[in-house]
């Protein structure tokens, strides 16, 4: 809530620079526009971006810093004796915070006064008692070092809350009179403005590096400090994936074949079912089909990617898999399938989901194919099906492994179908009726409702997701790179 | 050497047949033919068929979600029985004892006669005294007069009537539901008391545990939704707008741009549980920003959906041909002002259509929101607008994650009704973007 007060507070400030600069430049030649090097619109906007934008910069980098400075800070106040056996100054410090947050709410609340709070001969046992009256989320008996570094901590916040304010405002407030001051006939206010949007253009555009960077740091940092506390070759050679979350560490095994196995069987089911429909869908459509059957079934198809993935999720669980049931299960006497999670319930699924993806992207390339090629064939003497079979197909051969190649990574990283579909069992097994997992499914329920990462059982979740990005990344490029250059060749 | 050469036995090969008729090799030829068009017919008639397959399987089961069975039977409560109810220790009792009353007179009187004891009423119709009780403390002026009285009855009620739960499916020693209920129930519908009603619990109602999973229902997840499309609107909005206007018209040719491009592309493909993790470890993990709020949600879709309205973005400004900024620039505007007053308007349908595909596009997204917790277990909704960003909340497709992944049948059904709702949103979402392109689109 501050913040938003204080973004409004600057939002105000800016406007007000706008008003006063666009006055002033209009002044400064005495209210005869034509004397102004821009026009009055560009004197105010310069006030008003000199003001908002550095302000809003400062509040951006305090707040992506202040967590790092604070908790540095009130880290080093822990005595290295608090952090018990199998415990980690990170998990100690949620804990601080929890414990700040839950003194914040509760003096909030008016059930702690504020002196008390804040004391810090307060009795620790005392606390915990009072928060966990006020119904706040309090782990385990707060310590005397814990509950001291959780009133620093929160006076720490608060000060550097009073401090943020206080500077924003403060350049906002510098900026908007530079604005202002600025504002005279012969500034050329309009090339500044425009320099200044060109800024936040491109900073515009570098949010999609900042998400890339944001994402293989956030990968890199917990996947290494994963292996830290598990063996990276334990972690690619093992064959059983049992974590267990009793013994905090130890006892796990986290082999990420059995995933990577289940992964690529059901991503391989799924190919199965949307390569054949979908390639034959879109040689039809490009080459057999009238534009009126075109303009009907293309559409069509391509309503199935719009379904949300949660949608096929759910149609695997309780559509597919139980016909599937009802056909290979104990019941009709074959006896191959146990339950109604399986990889071919997810398998089928996927590959519905697939279908036009592979279909749409086949359709372009197979056009892309020149008439002329066509055209010689038929000149031989060749039926259509030949020529497609002989002749398109191979020029666009290289497009359709690339399309197919997307649909894999699709594959691959899909969550939902495989979460609700698939089972939660990893198995390295042949049979496509029984359940097994994959690497997005186990992601899911590694971190799901999870917000301290110590233990290596949720800080696998961060390797397998670098492992996916990782596997989708090169898929994705590879076969980007494929089609690309196949356009390139008929271009 | 060609065959021909080599057959000089005689003269020209002579035609055995008229080229009118088939020979062999070119039935086969013709076959082939046909064969390879069927394949490609029956390709898209299964992709039809999973389409139909699949909206077919929504609706059967979706559509039950949303009708509920009331009973209603003509009651009048007198003063005196107000007065003598309220004075009792037991009110509720009492007051369930008069609908018991109200309830077998109507059925006798309908011709309908069946004993039946309180318990069976309260398995079947939940806690009618205290609604009857709630009903005559808010409307004493009714005290004497006849009316209607509704009661919704429980969901193994609604199942049975539905047809999806029968006889055969009831577990011996259920205390929730006895064998002699489905008489009493039957006896009702012959009584033609029973009616379906519209739900609108289901509609506005919250999520509510696993003993109550008639009553869930899905408003405060829509609104969940809604708070983060809200934040997706105004972040990936103008972000995604400005990074194409920069890309298309002011990018030098340089490693820079090359590097933006190719970000843009890989993150349009990367999977989207990954943006979940991105969101875990940088929103929650380091920025401790609240969990499962909205606002998180909010964020970790509009960095998911950048590059979908940036790609489209693109392309609705390169349709602007290049005249317009020809001629801007030739009646002295500056490159920017020629964008922003010429180019920007013109590509503004596009522009607009492609973010609301963007939006629906996020809408249907699940993974991201598990890893960021927004499945928890919600049952209100916010009180103020700021709690509506930061408070815990659910949202339409994470709640249907949530119903289907539990055991009881009625949340299987809410969950396709949910889906029935989230698709709703979808059609109408992507329909306003067909109008949008139809209506303001030019061509060039």
């Amino acid at each position: 809530m501050p913040i938003l007060w204080l973004l409004l507070i600057v939002l105000a400030i800016s406007a007000v620079g706008y008003v006063v600069g666009r006055r002033r430049a209009l002044a400064s030649v005495g209210h005869d526009g034509r004397a102004l090097h821009s026009l009055p619109v560009y004197y105010g906007a310069n006030a008003f971006l000199k003001a908002i934008v550095p302000a809003a910069g400062v509040v951006l980098v305090w707040l992506l810093a202040q967590p790092l400075f604070v908790d540095n800070r009130v880290s080093q106040m822990i005595p290295d004796s608090e952090i018990r056996e199998g415990s980690s100054r990170g998990l100690l410090m949620s804990e601080v915070r929890r414990t700040a947050d839950g003194i914040g709410n509760a003096v909030r609340a008016g059930v702690l006064d504020d002196d008390l709070a804040r004391d810090p001969g307060a009795n620790a046992e005392d606390m915990t008692a009072t928060l966990k009256e006020a119904g706040q989320v309090v782990t385990s008996n707060i310590t005397q070092p814990v509950l001291n570094a959780a009133q620093a901590y929160r006076s720490m916040i608060e000060r550097s809350n009073v401090l943020m304010t206080i500077a924003a405002i403060a350049v906002a407030i510098a900026g908007g009179a530079w604005g202002v001051m600025q504002s005279s006939g012969t500034f050329r206010a309009r090339n500044v403005v425009e320099q200044g949007v060109l800024a936040l253009l491109i900073a515009a555009a570098s949010v999609a590096i900042l998400t890339t960077i944001g994402i293989v740091l956030s990968l890199v940092f917990n996947t290494v400090e994963f292996f830290r506390l598990y063996p990276a070759s334990d972690f690619f050679t093992l064959l059983e994936w049992a974590p267990s979350f009793s013994g905090r560490g130890g006892a796990s095994s986290l082999g990420i074949i059995p995933l990577l196995w289940g992964t690529f069987y059901i991503s391989l089911v799924a190919l199965l079912v949307a390569v054949p429909v979908g390639l034959f869908a879109a040689i039809y459509l490009s080459e057999y089909a009238t534009p009126r059957v075109r303009g009907i079934a293309k559409p069509l198809l391509e309503i199935l990617a719009g379904i949300p993935t949660i949608v096929y999720g759910l149609f695997a669980l309780l559509t597919i898999g139980p016909l599937l049931l009802s056909v290979f299960g104990d019941s009709t006497g074959l006896g191959w399938m146990q339950g109604q999670r399986a990889v071919l319930t997810a398998g089928i699924a996927m590959g519905i989901m697939l279908i036009p993806f592979v279909s749409s992207l086949s359709d372009d390339i197979i056009n892309a194919v020149p008439q002329a090629m066509r055209d010689g064939s038929y000149g031989l003497g060749a039926t259509k099906s030949e020529t497609i079979k002989q002749v398109v197909l191979p020029a666009a051969l290289p497009g359709i492994v690339g399309a197919i190649l997307l649909a894999a990574s699709r594959a691959i990283g899909e969550t939902m179908i495989v979460v609700l579909g698939a089972g939660a069992a990893a198995r390295l097994s042949l049979n496509p009726f029984e359940a097994m997992t994959t690497v997005t499914a186990k992601i899911v329920s590694q971190l799901t409702g999870d917000s301290d990462f110590a233990s290596p059982e949720a800080l696998v979740a961060f390797a397998l997701g670098m492992t996916l990005f990782l596997m989708t990344l090169c898929l994705n490029v590879f076969a980007l790179y494929i089609v690309r250059k196949y356009r390139e060749q008929y271009d | 050497m060609s065959d021909a050469a080599m057959d000089t036995s005689g003269a020209a090969p002579q035609p055995t047949k008229s080229l009118m008729t088939e020979d062999a090799r070119t039935k086969k030829r013709n076959a082939s033919e046909r064969r390879f068009r069927y394949y490609g017919i029956a390709a898209i008639g299964t992709g039809l068929f999973f389409l139909i397959a699949l909206l077919t399987a929504i609706l059967t089961a979706g559509i039950p979600a949303f009708r509920q069975a009331v009973v209603e039977i003509p009651f009048t409560m007198t003063q005196e029985q107000y007065d003598e109810a309220e004075a009792a220790m037991l009110k509720t009792g009492i007051y369930t004892g008069y609908f018991i009353d109200g309830l077998s007179a109507e059925m006798k009187e309908r011709g309908v006669d069946i004993e039946f004891d309180k318990a069976a009423v309260d398995r079947l119709l939940g806690k009618v005294g205290g609604q009857l009780r709630a009903y005559y403390r808010d409307n004493e002026d009714q005290l004497g007069q006849p009316i209607g009285f509704e009661v919704a009855a429980s969901s193994r009620v609604d199942r049975y009537l539905k047809g999806t739960f029968t006889r055969g499916d009831l577990v011996e020693g259920n205390r929730f539901f006895m064998p002699e209920d489905f008489d009493l129930i039957d006896a009702m519908r012959d009584a033609g008391i029973v009616k379906q009603v519209f739900n609108w619990t289901f509609i506005t109602g919250v999520d509510t545990g696993v003993d109550n999973p008639g009553g869930a229902g899905i408003g405060a997840s829509v609104l969940g939704s809604f708070f983060m499309m809200l934040v997706v609107l105004v972040l990936a909005l103008p972000i995604g707008v400005a990074a194409s206007i920069y890309l298309e018209e002011f990018a030098p040719k340089n490693r820079f741009t090359d590097l933006i491009e190719v970000n843009i592309s890989n993150l349009a493909a990367v999977p989207s549980i990954v943006f979940g993790i991105l969101g875990l470890a940088v929103f929650i993990q380091f920025a401790h920003l609240p969990q499962s709020a909205p606002l998180v949600g909010g964020l970790v879709l509009t960095l998911m959906t950048l590059p979908t309205i940036i790609i489209s973005t693109r392309a609705s400004l390169k349709a602007v041909p290049p005249s317009i900024r020809d001629a801007a620039l030739g009646v002295g505007a500056s490159k920017m002002q020629a964008v922003f007053h010429h180019v920007l308007p013109l590509a503004a349908p596009g522009i607009l259509t492609g973010t609301i595909i963007g939006l629906a596009q996020a809408l249907g997204e699940t993974a991201p929101l598990l890893l960021i917790g927004m499945v928890g277990f919600v049952a209100r909704y916010p009180e103020a607008l700021i709690d509506g960003f930061l408070e815990p909340n659910s949202a339409v497709p994470a709640q249907i994650y949530n119903w289907a992944a539990r055991s009881d049948a009625v949340f299987t059904e809410k969950a396709w009704g949910g889906i029935i709702i989230l698709l709703l949103f979808l059609i109408t979402m992507n329909t306003i973007a067909v109008i949008l392109r139809r209506r303001f689109e030019r061509r060039w």
